[in-house]
């Protein structure tokens, strides 16, 4: 716990000193604030629009969120199927890369003409980003059982389903992890790209991804790096998440949960 | 108990691993099966279990097919096999739950067995907490949770060291002792084969053929001091020259 604390203080010295660095950067050039704005201004656009910067990330936060759970469900889902046979793989499998290869900024325009701009569509580009991680992983973790696992089930006469869900499901949850810790973090790219091109029905109520593009617009460039600042807080927040949820459900069994409880 | 006969196997157009096996294993007996490697005593393991099947000849286990046997079989492997995400306790409890054995039968048995094995301190500890004796303690107590009446052993403690893979193995007569189930292992081990067997099958390679019986007629129940005797000293010579033999063959 100490040795976690020290590793914490240690990256907020960098920040601190990053952040110093930066003010120093605006004394010795004299850049103009809409080129960059220095940390004390940024501070002052986060607290003048507190209200807003909460809204829109409140917005992005439960789009990200929705896209993310929304791929978790289907991935397993799929992953389940895809765990069936390696027919079943070979035939599918090449479709979840093309998931992953297909630029998300072609895709989230087709989708808004599609579905519609507004939250549902930003959601579904959210979820699209998200999906292949989920598969790939889950099913990587289903079929790679040790073969005298599935030995010792079949000692016991254990049926199909008894396999799958005592054996190749909890077997797979760490992996299942892995996918959901790189899911968290593209599904808030995968929300603000989403509100790129999403808009918003009225001034002030989209997403970051909105706000950014009307700040940008707008020369307000203290705001706009509040802005970043609340997307990266954001997916910061994911992240850690999924590391406790992933500490909380494994760290009595998996390798991967050891480093938090070891120390 | 199990009736072997002109048993072969093959894998594809490989050579034969195993080639006219005839043996006869008596209710009570305890077999160790020991040869150089390549000589299919692993194989012959999973034949008799039913994990893999004959290529030709048959096997039975108590008048029935392997597979149809299992019931009354318990298979334990070289590595502990357990599930990392489950305590001892359920892990011990594995068969009986798959073979829907209702949850207060499961408690009790489990926990008679945990004591008869020396694990009730550890009945809530994770695999990764145990150590490699300990795991394999689990992994025994699990097999036998089930009551078989045979219980099919491949080189369970290879890996583990020397002093601990004695204990076990004086521990595993005692079990025996008390439950009475026959018993086929598969070793490496020219010492724990005299130790633990009423009769040695030394198997030889290519393809795998039993090369020599030998009945280890040494009284029960044996301890540590079994070891030390003279007649102990003279199977292990026996055992061990009879590999050599098959070796140089």
């Amino acid at each position: 716990m100490k040795k976690h604390l020290v590793t914490l203080l240690n990256a907020l010295a960098v920040f601190a000193a990053l952040l110093l660095l930066w003010q120093g950067l605006d004394v010795l050039l004299h850049l103009p604030p809409y080129m960059l704005p220095t940390p004390l201004a940024v501070g002052r656009a986060v607290v003048a629009r507190f209200p807003s910067l909460v809204a829109s990330l409140a917005i992005t936060s439960t789009e990200a969120a929705g896209g993310l759970a929304a791929s978790i469900v289907a991935g397993v889902l799929i992953a389940l199927v895809f765990a069936q046979s390696r027919w079943v793989r070979r035939m599918l499998y090449p479709y979840t890369i093309l998931l992953q290869t297909v630029p998300i900024v072609a895709v989230a325009p087709l989708i808004l003409m599609w579905v519609g701009p507004g939250t549902l569509s930003v959601t579904i580009v959210a979820f699209i980003i998200c999906l292949a991680p989920i598969i790939a992983n889950t099913t990587q973790g289903l079929i790679s059982v040790e073969p005298n696992l599935i030995h010792l089930f079949l000692m016991h006469n254990a049926s199909r389903l008894q396999i799958l869900t005592r054996l190749r499901l909890p077997h797979a949850v760490p992996s299942l992890f892995v996918g959901i810790r790189i899911a968290a973090g593209i599904s808030v790219i995968g929300a603000i790209t989403g509100e790129l091109f999403a808009g918003s029905s009225r001034v002030g109520e989209g997403g970051l991804g909105y706000s950014i593009l009307y700040a940008s617009a707008q020369l307000q460039t203290d705001y706009l790096f509040a802005l970043v600042l609340a997307a990266t807080v954001l997916g910061f927040a994911f992240f850690f998440l999924v590391m406790f949820l992933e500490w909380y459900f494994l760290h009595n069994w998996h390798e991967s949960a050891r480093a938090l409880t070891d120390e | 108990m199990v009736t072997i006969s002109d048993l072969s196997k093959r894998y594809g157009s490989n050579p034969p691993v195993l080639q006219q096996i005839n043996l006869a294993i008596e209710k009570g007996e305890f077999i160790s099966l020991i040869g150089p490697s390549g000589c299919g005593k692993s194989t012959l393991l999973k034949l008799i279990s039913g994990l893999t099947s004959a290529s030709s000849g048959s096997i039975l286990v108590d008048g029935m097919t392997p597979v149809n046997a299992r019931k009354t079989v318990s298979y334990i492997f070289q590595d502990a096999t357990l599930l990392p995400w489950r305590n001892v306790t359920r892990n011990v409890g594995l068969g009986l739950e798959l073979e829907h054995v209702s949850r207060e039968a499961r408690k009790a048995k489990v926990q008679s067995l945990l004591e008869l094995v020396g694990l009730s301190h550890v009945a809530q500890a994770y695999p990764r907490q145990l150590s490699g004796g300990m795991k394999m303690r689990v992994s025994v107590a699990r097999a036998l949770a089930t009551t078989p009446r045979l219980l099919l052993m491949d080189e369970p403690f290879g890996a583990l060291d020397e002093m601990t893979r004695d204990r076990l193995n004086e521990e595993l007569l005692r079990l025996r002792a008390e439950q009475s189930w026959t018993a086929v292992f598969v070793t490496h081990s020219v010492s724990e084969a005299v130790f633990l067997s009423t009769r040695i099958i030394v198997l030889a390679p290519s393809p795998g053929r039993i090369a020599q019986q030998i009945e280890i007629d040494l009284p029960f129940p044996r301890t540590s001091l079994t070891r030390e005797s003279e007649r102990f000293e003279s199977y292990v010579t026996e055992v061990s020259r009879a590999l050599r033999g098959v070796h140089s063959a």
